[in-house]
């Protein structure tokens, strides 16, 4: 039997979910930054989902292509982040967010 | 077969996504990194069987390939120990998976009423062989419609392609050694 798309935004919501648990429970930086991307690839998911079960013909793949961006700016943003991260723990030598409460340097 | 192959990829992509966050086991952040290359890698497996080719493959390629290689540098690089096991914090753990459950089941009924019936419907139509059109993202069609026509998407295109220009740059000036 074929799945159907409300069982493929499930397995999204779900993804997104644990990626929004990871984000509000881990203190470890670098785990909440893949949380981070746990949770877009549930936009992802959900983004294909509803491209594969799109009836009209002309704006079937606009969903792919949406996701096709998101992969790419994702990936900027990974790099930038990780970046910060390094930059950060040079500083502090720490990437658990609760010593790193203060703005100041 | 498609059913079994969407069980199989859908449960191994929320199960490693809970390791990723909550694993028992260890609290390395290395583990933590390769579950997440697992969940990615089951991830393209779904987007094979939704028939998105083009992007199941860059899915493996770039966040498999390349971002996990980047997350596994950095964790090398900064030399995390595997941090001393604190306290938890109970109620915040506890309110976490309040919010978060809350949240889901908000999510899941709205899709059971807004595409629950629906997706029977689909059901049906497929019974009586009257589906729609099955929508293949193969590398040509997906490449016709990022660059053909008048809705193609050339000007996003060029964006990203500065987009991701910026943050080399941004990059190489955030982990200089000394920034001034």
């Amino acid at each position: 039997m074929e799945p159907t798309l409300s069982q493929y935004l499930l397995v999204s919501g779900a993804l997104f979910a644990i990626g929004l648990l990871g984000v509000i429970v881990r203190r470890n930086l670098l785990i909440i930054y893949m949380s981070l991307e746990l949770m877009l690839n549930a936009a992802n998911v959900a983004l294909v989902a509803m491209s594969r079960f799109n009836e009209k013909a002309e704006t079937a793949l606009d969903g792919q292509v949406m996701v096709f961006f998101i992969i790419t700016v994702a990936a900027a943003e990974v790099s930038v982040g990780l970046a910060l991260i390094v930059a950060l723990y040079r500083k502090r030598q720490t990437t658990d967010v609760a010593d790193l409460a203060t703005m100041k340097l | 077969m498609e059913g079994t192959l969407f069980n199989i990829f859908a449960g191994l992509t929320v199960l490693s996504a809970l390791l990723v966050v909550a694993n028992p086991f260890s609290r390395n952040p290395v583990t933590s990194a390769l579950f997440l290359v697992t969940t990615m890698i089951s991830i393209s497996g779904l987007f094979v069987l939704l028939g998105a080719y083009f992007l199941a493959a860059v899915q493996i390629l770039v966040y498999a390939g390349a971002v996990m290689v980047l997350f596994l540098f950095v964790i090398m690089l900064l030399d995390l120990r595997e941090a001393a096991r604190r306290k938890l914090n109970l109620v915040s753990l506890a309110m976490g998976i309040m919010a978060v459950g809350a949240l889901f089941s908000v999510y899941k009924s709205s899709i059971e009423s807004k595409y629950g019936e629906a997706s029977q419907q689909q059901e049906v139509a497929a019974d009586t062989g009257q589906a729609a059109a099955k929508v293949v993202g193969s590398t040509r069609a997906l490449g016709q419609a990022l660059f053909s026509g008048d809705n193609g998407f050339i000007l996003p295109f060029e964006i990203v392609s500065i987009l991701l220009l910026v943050a080399m740059v941004g990059v190489i000036l955030l982990s200089r050694k000394e920034p001034r």
